[in-house]
Parts: structure tokens; C-alpha cells; sequence
């Protein structure tokens, strides 16, 4: 390094800052790092705040489940890595009092269970009245000797509170009533009782045996760093028989919405790149033929072309040091009061954002700077000395397709990484540079038919016609600026508008499983005896997949846990004529005819699991239904709504095709609050039904969407800055050849009424056409969030297209009358001298 | 005598629309040092184009320059500004002072290319023989145009150079203003002892010189 050079680098930059050349080169780049810690740090504490509410759902945020005790390896890993740790262990079982015997499942557990969410219970008896008291939050677990116990335990053993009930050996006391138990939503098979007992009880009872189907769980909790080095360490370890779970594998209705909250927050945060870049490329251009005779005086005075090129590449980098620190110094204030000022965020006392955000966003700003001036200043490097003597010589532009090329790949890069995803960078980016190529063209386009049409006012579009490239470059930038202020405005609203409507008050939040066919016609009289919708029931019949393509399944052909528990367990089939509500099919085709197929059996699967088990179109599968072999072809695959709280299949056929099978039915229905005995009647009236309660559920999605929803508008207030900074940038930029044409015509006689209205009419015109084709992407944009992000419906509204036309009208004529008041009022020989 | 400035069959030919047009055809002339050359012709004569080539700015199609016995276009275009630094100072008609540097600084960016110390002291003590002394903070778009020539003034010979190019100097200044920005050219051009190449249509200007050179259709038809 040459320190003269980079001393002399300093004080130059010192001077040029004092006349203002990088003002909007370092509030571009003020934006771009500000704005990507800002989302990035912001987005990241959301989402840990989601999830850890939503571990809730699990009492834990990450569980190792066996079919064996737990090796004590993890123990020990999860408490030297700070965790808080707990233990589950739990079987079917005979559980008996003196009349009744009952398989209940047994649940023992251990202290600090549950580590997330909490336990409700209650020590009142289970006459009807008292049934719908909250409880309270068991602190602690049931001690030695007694057990806790659902309703249905209650209901079907004809038991009260105190009396004793026989578990293999042990005869235990029931001492409290469960009101709200923390995962029993997970499991639809578990359609027994079940039971709380202490975990050291459980070896008294004699129930733990070789052969016995229990499934021990380790549960963790704690910082989420923590939980995800944990994870980390234990998936390469994991056995065959053991699998890690987090909310997400559990509960998909709730890895869905935080889905969707990811990608969309990650889409803002991608806005703000596209506009950073952009702002940063203008700014980069404005600066660099500020600076072209600058560069030809010194290699005048005997720079040479290496000394010209570091002065700058180190006033670069300095400016680019000092730009990315103070930028990230504003994300991270930005981001606490963010966080301070939403409240369910500073409720759940996040652990301080990690430092990979900052430094993703400082590594993005300075690649950013670099990608977009670095070709730049390989102009200026080159700049001919004679420029001196020889105004017209301009910037060598051989390069310039090169240094878009080059930014533009810089900013690819940075999309893919931030993406976390090729495919997802990629289409978000060739839509927005198809995009902005198609607006450049049509803006193109329309100058020059302009200048065409027989008009009074015609030199004024023939003048905008000439300088056709660099307007219409203006008019994407101003476009790309306004189409995120109407982003931010308008299409945000009515997006999570339409989404919380889609998830409306009367969204299902009961199950109802086990529906015995012969019970259909009377459960759904019962409903209309209660006042209540009569709900749809789904047939359902119990199936383990054996074989794709004739090859038989085994769990531990996937590596993957998942994978390996979907192989192994038991997978509910249930037929349908028509494409069920919610479902929508992506890859071939519904039923082919009406029957389920004369030749072949259908099967329509849903995308993620035959992503998940390896499974194609064309393939197929058998399976294993009480003990006879159902083959079938996939013809279809289907994407669900999960947070729609509606049933649904992972496998579907055609009717008929299963008659022969033993079939369950399932429904799900909403159970108004002051309904609530109605499902209590339900029970009464079919003991053997299975009601679950989603509510808790419900109220996680409608959380993480209002949250969104919430902090959505912080997000995007940077994307709103960034959109115009670049307003500002394009403008600036092609300003001093305004200055220079104002001039020109002054001397020529034109009076500054004259410019003004002049100026106006061109700014009016860039106006509108920026603001339609802002209104244009601000729709595109917006309707592809809503079909590839939120699945939701979405026209544009007529306001945006007002908006767009008559804001974009307004904001660049304002902007443009700033810019360039100043100037018409100035002595022409006074412009042209300098 | 050793000649600091030699032009040999210097030639320029660009090509305009197909065609080739010869700019400057076949030149000749020497300058010794210590002497004063004017440069004279019409617009168009390829004048300017003739001291870019001489001072290295631009490269010819024929010919060489040998600048304090260097053949110029042996050189790279590196080596070409190494020697501008150590050797040409340079006054043009437009000033080319940098807008975002005070005077002072625009008179020490020089000698800090050069990387020599006490640039600061040397080029205020340039400005004050130019009697600018109470102006070295000020911006050049804060100054005239008689004062931003003598800014450019200071900043030509504060590196001390062997030679100075000026390009139409006065130019841009009204007539009073031209001939002080003049006279004072010439007295630090003797004072110093440098070799001046001055082109310019000024024939008053020319007079002053102690030879000139007059161009026509890029030829030399005086010497």
C-alpha cells in the first residue's frame, strides 16, 4: 500500500466531502447498509419471537424423540450448551378403576415440563358448569403417586377428582383436572385419555418392559443460538429410531405462516437491495463525470493512471468504511426501537440479535459500492489527459455494458445470498430486470411517439425524444422509487387485508376425529339440533406406504428424520371427487375420470411430502391398508393451505376406490364461544369422538400475521427511504445538463417564465409516465406476493392506478421544480463559464 | 545546443467519416531553453492539437517530440505523466482548477501527486507572489476569472518546472485582466528561467514571445 497516496486519498476525500461531491454517494450508501441490518437484524429478532411463541405448540423448542431412553449424550450436550432441559416419556396403556377399564395413554413427565407454554389445570370436578373455568398454570408436575387427567378420562371412567385409578401396578390418585394440555393438538392417532403421571413413578408401575411401544422425549429449551448449535451437534448423532422435532416439523399449519413471514420479510429486505443498488449506480454515475476533468487535470499535472485510479479506489473504501459503520450504527438503533416499540416483542425478552445480520450488511454495502463504481473508476483511470484542452472528449464508454454487467452480477450475488435460495433470487431478479427492461423500452417508446404526434407543444416531447436513453434510464429509476411507495401504501394494505380475511373470526378451531360411518347421518343432526353449520366429513382410512415403483420403503433409506418418521408411521388416505377448498394442484391433474380410472387407480399427493419421500408424477405407490395391498398412480400433486385450519390429506384418491377399506371420518368445524357446551354435548352423545381444540393454534397463525402485519410498515420504511433516495439520485442526475440547456436558452432569449413552464411540462410528462409504470410494477409485484407468497387473491385496486398517475405527476414536478429553481433564475454566463 | 523541445515530422490524422483528415502535417521546430515560443493560428489551424502532442497530452499518428531529451512516444503513457509531473507546468484557457479544492489546495495537488513535503508552505508562498495571499481558502467559483488564472499561474510553476504549456491563456479574460495575468506569466517565466510554449491567435500576445510559429491547415508556415 502507498500510504502517500493514501493520505493524500484522505485529504482529498476531506475536500470533496467539504463541496458536497459525496453526499448522495453516502446516503446511498447510508441506506443500503442501514436498511439491510435494520430488516435483517429486525426480521431475524421477529421471526425468534414467533417461533419461540409458537414452541408454545410443542412445551419445547427443539425435542429428541425415541423409541429408547434418550442416550444421556444429548442431556449433557444441552446443558453444557446452556439449555434447560426436560423428559417425556409416553405409551398406551390399561388404565382401571373398579368398574371401567380404558387403553389411556400415559404421559409421565418430568420437572420443568413444560419448558414452553404451560400446563392448565384445575381441582374442580367435571360436573358441567365448572367445565369451562380457565384452570390455572401448573407450576409444577403431579406428584409421586397421583395423576393429572383430561376430560375424557374423566367422562369415560366415571371418575371424580381424589378417586384412585389403577396404572399397572401403582394405584394413584387423580388429583388434578387438565384443562389445556400443551401438545395434545399434535397428535390425531392419539384419540385415547391421557394421563400426567411424575417420571419417577414410572418405573413402579411395571409398565416398562421390553416390547413396550413408549416413546421417550428429550425436551429443550432455551437462547436460540444455543438450541440451533444444539441441533446442529445432534443431527449427524441421531440413531435409527430417534428423530429431532422443532414446531416446524410438528405443526405445519404453523411452519407455514412463519413461511410466509419469512419470505416476506425477506422480500422487503431484497427491495431494499434493488433500490441501494440502483441509488448507489446513479450516485456512482453522477460522481464519476463530476470527476472526469478532474482526473484529466491531475494526470495534466503528472499523475499517472495507477496514482489517478488508488486516489479514488482509497477515497472508495474510506468512505465505504465510514459509510457501512455508521450504517450499521443506525440499524441497530433502528432495529431496538423497533423492537422497544412493538410490545409482544419486548414481551418476549429476545436474546440480542446476533452479529451476522450487521456484517452481512456491511459486506453487502461495501459490495455494493464497489460492484457499481469500481468500473466507474476504471473510466476515470483512463480519462485522456488532452480532455484538458478538448472539452468533448468524454469518458472512454466502452466499458459502460461491462460495469452494469459486473454491478449487475455484484447485486445477483448478493440476492442469492440473501435469498438463502438460487431459485428464489433468480425469478425475483429476472422479474425485476425484465421488469425494468420492458418499463425502459415503453418509456422509450412513448418519448419518441411523443415527439411524433402533431402538437403545438411538440419541441418540448422532440427535447425529451433526444435525450431518449438517459430519460428513459430516468424514468426506470423514478419508477422503481415510486413503485415502492405504492407498495408500502397501498398494495401492503390490501395484501394482509386479504390475508387475515382469508383466516376469518369463524375459522375451525375444533377436529373432530373418529367419525364412525355409521354415526355420519346422526353427528350431523346433532349440529343442526345445536344450532350449528353442519360440517363436512372426510372420509379417512388409515395406510403405511410399502412400496414406490415396486421397491419396498424402509425408514432408514432417508437419511432424513423426517423422511424416516413419514416411511415409518401410518399416513391417512381419504378420497374426494373434487379438488378439496384450499388444495390447489401444481404439477398434472386432477382425476382423469370422474370414477377414480377404469384402468389404473389415481393417487394425488401433496407437494411436500413426495418432495420429502422422493416421490414423482408417474410413480407407483402401494400401500399397506389392514392388511391388504392398495396400489395406485400418482397423478397429481397438490399444494395445501395449512393455515387455513381446514382438513387436510397429504394422499388423496378417487372415490371408490378405497369402499372396501375400514373408514374413519373427520371434520372440522367452528365452535362459537358461547357454544362451548355444545361440544361438551357432542362428547356425551358419541363418547368415542375425539374433539381437539386448535384454538391455540389459531391464535399462533392470526398472531404471526397481525405481527407481520405490524411490523411490515417498519420494515418497509426503509425500502420507502431507499425508493427516495433514488428519486433524488435520478434527478441529480441528469441535472447538470439541465442547468447547462437552461443556459443556453436563456441566452438565446428565453425568459424564465418560459424555462419554468418548460421545465414543468417535461418534469410533468416524466412524472407520469414514472408513476404508470409504478402503479404497473407496484401491481405485478403485488400480485405475485399474493399467489407465490401469501396463496391469496389479489387485484390491484383503482386508487393505486390513481395514485400512481397523479402523485407521480406531483412529486417529480415538485422534486424537479427543488432541483432546478434555483438555476433558472441565474445569469446564463455565469452557468456557462463554470 | 541542447534543445528541451524538439518536434520531428510530427503529423496527426484522424479519420472523420471515412475519411482521413490530416490535423497537423509534418512539423518541425526545436526550442532551446530559457526561450519563449507563441504558437499562432486560426481556429481550426491545429493548434491545440499540436501543444497536446508536445506536452505528451495526446499521441501522434507520425513523428516524435523529444521533451529535455526523452523521446516521448517511447514512453508508455505513465512514464508520459511522470515526466509532465517533473518536467511542464501547464496554464489552460478554461482555468482547470478543481471546483471541490480551495486555492491552496488546488496549488499543493502537484506537489502532492509528487509526494513532496511542505506542499502547504511552498504553494502559499506561490499564491502570495501572485498576490493571493488573502484568498487561499476560497473556492475557485468564489474567485474571478483573473484570480483563478493566477490560482492556475501558481499552480504551473510551484513544482518549478522546465517548461511551461499554455493554451490560449487569456482566453476567457477580458482585456485588462488578460494583460496583468500576462505580464505576470512572463515574469515568473524569467524570474524562473522556464521555457514557455504559449499558443494563441493574440498576435499582441505573440509579439511578446521571443519567436513564433504560425500554423495554417496544419502546417508550419513560419518559423
Amino acid at each position: 500500500m502507498n500510504f502517500h497516496l493514501v493520505s493524500l486519498g484522505v485529504s482529498m476525500l476531506r475536500r470533496d466531502w467539504r463541496a458536497g461531491e459525496w453526499r448522495i454517494l453516502l446516503l446511498a450508501l447510508l441506506l443500503a447498509t442501514g436498511s439491510i441490518s435494520t430488516v435483517g437484524l429486525f426480521s431475524d429478532r421477529v421471526k425468534q419471537a414467533l417461533q419461540q411463541e409458537s414452541h408454545a405448540l410443542l412445551g419445547a423448542d427443539l425435542r429428541v424423540t425415541s423409541v429408547r431412553p434418550v442416550s444421556p449424550d444429548y442431556r449433557e450436550e444441552a446443558i453444557r450448551l446452556g439449555l434447560r432441559v426436560s423428559a417425556t416419556a409416553n405409551f398406551p396403556s390399561m388404565l382401571s378403576t373398579d368398574s371401567h377399564n380404558l387403553l389411556g395413554e400415559i404421559l409421565a413427565i418430568d420437572k420443568g415440563y413444560p419448558l414452553r407454554g404451560a400446563l392448565r389445570i384445575s381441582d374442580h370436578s367435571n360436573d358441567t358448569d365448572t367445565l369451562h373455568d380457565d384452570g390455572k398454570i401448573a407450576n409444577t408436575i403431579p406428584e409421586r403417586g397421583t395423576i393429572w387427567a383430561d376430560e375424557r378420562l374423566f367422562r369415560r371412567l366415571d371418575v371424580k377428582l381424589g378417586q384412585s385409578i389403577q396404572v399397572g401396578n401403582l394405584k394413584m390418585r387423580l388429583s388434578e383436572r387438565v384443562v389445556k394440555d400443551v401438545d395434545q393438538a399434535l397428535s390425531f392417532t392419539s384419540i385415547a385419555p391421557r394421563i400426567q403421571i411424575n417420571m419417577a413413578d414410572l418405573p413402579a408401575t411395571g409398565l416398562v418392559q421390553e416390547g413396550s411401544r413408549i416413546t421417550y422425549r428429550l425436551l429443550v429449551a432455551g437462547n436460540a443460538q444455543a438450541v440451533a448449535k444444539f441441533r446442529q451437534w445432534a443431527e449427524p448423532r441421531l440413531q435409527n429410531g430417534e428423530k429431532l422435532e422443532d414446531v416446524r416439523d410438528a405443526r405445519p399449519e404453523i411452519r407455514q405462516s412463519l413461511e410466509r413471514a419469512d419470505h416476506f420479510l425477506g422480500l422487503a429486505a431484497l427491495m431494499t437491495y434493488v433500490l441501494a443498488g440502483i441509488a448507489m449506480a446513479l450516485a456512482a454515475r453522477q460522481f464519476i463525470s463530476r470527476h472526469l476533468d478532474a482526473c484529466a487535470v491531475m494526470r495534466c499535472l503528472g499523475a499517472t493512471q495507477n496514482q489517478v485510479m488508488g486516489l479514488f479506489l482509497y477515497q472508495f473504501i474510506l468512505l465505504g468504511l465510514a459509510g457501512i459503520l455508521l450504517g450499521c450504527l443506525i440499524g441497530w438503533a433502528v432495529q431496538a426501537i423497533l423492537v422497544a416499540s412493538v410490545q409482544s416483542l419486548q414481551a418476549a425478552n429476545l436474546p440480542s440479535p446476533g452479529l451476522m445480520p450487521v456484517i452481512q450488511a456491511g459486506l453487502s454495502g461495501m459490495t455494493l459500492l464497489m460492484g457499481f463504481t469500481f468500473l466507474p473508476l476504471w473510466q476515470l483511470k483512463s480519462v485522456t489527459p488532452l480532455r484538458v484542452i478538448r472539452r468533448e472528449l468524454g469518458p472512454p464508454n466502452r466499458n459502460t455494458g461491462l460495469m452494469y454487467a459486473i454491478g449487475g452480477s455484484v447485486l445477483i450475488g448478493l440476492f442469492v445470498w440473501q435469498a438463502g435460495s438460487i431459485k428464489l433470487g433468480l425469478t425475483v431478479l429476472a422479474g425485476l430486470g425484465g421488469g425494468m427492461t420492458l418499463f425502459g423500452l415503453i418509456a422509450w417508446f412513448s418519448l419518441r411517439l411523443l415527439s411524433r404526434l402533431p402538437m403545438s407543444n411538440r419541441h418540448l416531447f422532440t427535447n425529451l425524444a433526444r435525450h431518449g436513453k438517459a430519460n428513459a434510464i430516468q424514468i426506470v429509476a423514478l419508477s422503481i422509487g415510486g413503485m415502492s411507495l405504492l407498495l408500502l401504501t397501498l398494495v401492503r394494505s390490501e395484501l394482509m387485508q386479504n390475508w387475515i380475511e382469508r383466516l376469518p373470526p369463524d375459522a375451525p378451531n375444533r377436529f373432530i376425529v373418529n367419525v364412525q360411518p355409521e354415526q355420519r347421518v346422526a353427528v350431523q343432526q346433532f349440529f343442526i339440533r345445536q344450532g350449528l353449520p353442519q360440517p363436512s366429513l372426510s372420509p379417512m382410512v388409515r395406510g403405511r406406504l410399502i412400496a414406490i415403483n415396486g421397491r419396498p420403503v424402509k425408514g432408514d433409506d432417508y437419511p432424513d428424520s423426517r423422511a424416516r418418521a413419514l416411511a415409518e408411521r401410518e399416513t391417512n388416505l381419504s378420497w374426494s371427487a373434487d379438488v378439496p377448498a384450499g388444495n390447489r394442484v401444481v404439477q398434472g391433474s386432477w382425476w382423469h375420470s370422474a370414477t377414480g380410472g377404469v384402468n389404473e387407480h389415481e393417487i394425488s399427493m401433496e407437494e411436500g411430502i413426495a418432495t420429502t419421500l422422493g416421490i414423482k408424477l408417474g410413480d407407483t405407490l402401494a400401500y399397506d391398508i389392514a392388511g391388504d395391498e392398495f396400489q395406485g398412480k400418482v397423478t397429481s400433486l397438490r399444494k395445501l393451505r395449512w393455515d387455513s385450519m381446514q382438513v387436510n390429506f397429504f394422499v388423496m384418491t378417487a372415490p371408490g376406490l378405497l369402499d372396501n377399506y375400514p373408514a374413519s371420518y373427520i371434520s372440522s368445524f367452528y365452535l362459537p364461544r358461547d357454544k362451548l357446551r355444545s361440544g361438551d354435548a357432542l362428547l356425551k352423545a358419541f363418547p368415542n369422538l375425539l374433539v381437539i381444540d386448535t384454538e391455540a393454534i389459531i391464535r399462533q397463525v392470526r398472531h404471526i400475521m397481525d405481527q407481520i402485519a405490524q411490523t411490515l410498515g417498519a420494515v418497509f420504511m426503509f425500502t420507502l427511504l431507499s425508493g427516495l433516495a433514488v428519486l433524488y439520485a435520478a434527478l441529480l442526475a441528469t441535472r447538470d445538463e439541465r442547468v447547462l440547456q437552461a443556459a443556453i436558452l436563456r441566452t438565446l432569449g428565453a425568459d424564465s417564465r418560459y424555462l419554468h413552464r418548460q421545465q414543468l411540462i417535461e418534469f410533468a410528462l416524466l412524472g407520469t409516465l414514472s408513476g404508470l409504470l409504478a402503479a404497473a410494477g407496484a401491481a405485478g409485484l403485488g400480485w405475485i406476493l399474493a399467489r407465490n407468497v401469501l396463496e391469496i387473491h389479489f387485484s390491484a385496486p383503482a386508487t393505486l392506478w390513481l395514485s400512481g398517475l397523479i402523485g407521480g405527476m406531483a412529486i417529480v414536478m415538485l422534486a424537479g421544480w427543488l432541483v432546478m429553481r434555483k438555476i433558472v433564475k441565474l445569469p446564463p454566463l455565469i452557468i456557462l463559464n463554470t | 545546443m541542447a534543445f528541451i523541445v524538439q518536434a520531428i515530422n510530427l503529423g496527426k490524422q484522424v479519420s472523420s467519416g471515412g475519411q482521413p483528415l490530416h490535423i497537423l502535417h509534418d512539423v518541425n521546430f526545436n526550442v532551446e531553453a530559457h526561450e519563449s515560443l507563441a504558437i499562432l493560428g486560426a481556429s481550426g489551424s491545429g493548434k491545440s492539437t499540436l501543444l497536446g502532442l508536445l506536452a505528451g497530452l495526446d499521441v501522434p499518428t507520425q513523428g516524435t517530440v523529444m521533451l529535455d531529451g526523452n523521446d516521448l512516444f517511447q514512453f508508455d503513457e505513465d512514464q508520459r505523466a511522470r515526466l509532465r509531473g517533473r518536467l511542464a507546468g501547464f496554464v489552460f484557457q478554461s482555468f482547470q482548477l478543481l471546483p471541490a479544492l480551495s486555492a491552496l489546495e488546488n496549488v499543493m495537488l502537484p506537489l502532492e501527486l509528487q509526494g513532496q513535503d511542505h506542499a502547504r508552505e511552498q504553494a502559499a508562498e506561490v499564491l502570495e507572489k501572485v498576490g493571493l495571499a488573502h484568498r487561499l481558502t476560497h473556492l475557485p467559483k468564489h474567485l474571478s476569472g483573473g484570480e483563478q488564472q493566477r490560482v492556475a499561474l501558481a499552480r504551473a510553476f510551484v513544482s518549478r518546472p522546465k517548461i511551461l504549456f499554455a493554451d490560449e491563456p487569456t482566453g476567457n479574460l477580458d482585456a485588462a485582466t488578460g494583460t496583468q495575468v500576462i505580464k505576470l506569466m512572463m515574469e515568473m517565466n524569467r524570474t524562473q528561467g522556464t521555457t514557455l510554449i504559449l499558443v494563441t491567435h493574440d498576435e499582441a500576445l505573440a509579439n511578446q514571445c521571443d519567436r513564433q510559429l504560425r500554423l495554417l491547415g496544419g502546417k508550419l508556415v513560419q518559423d
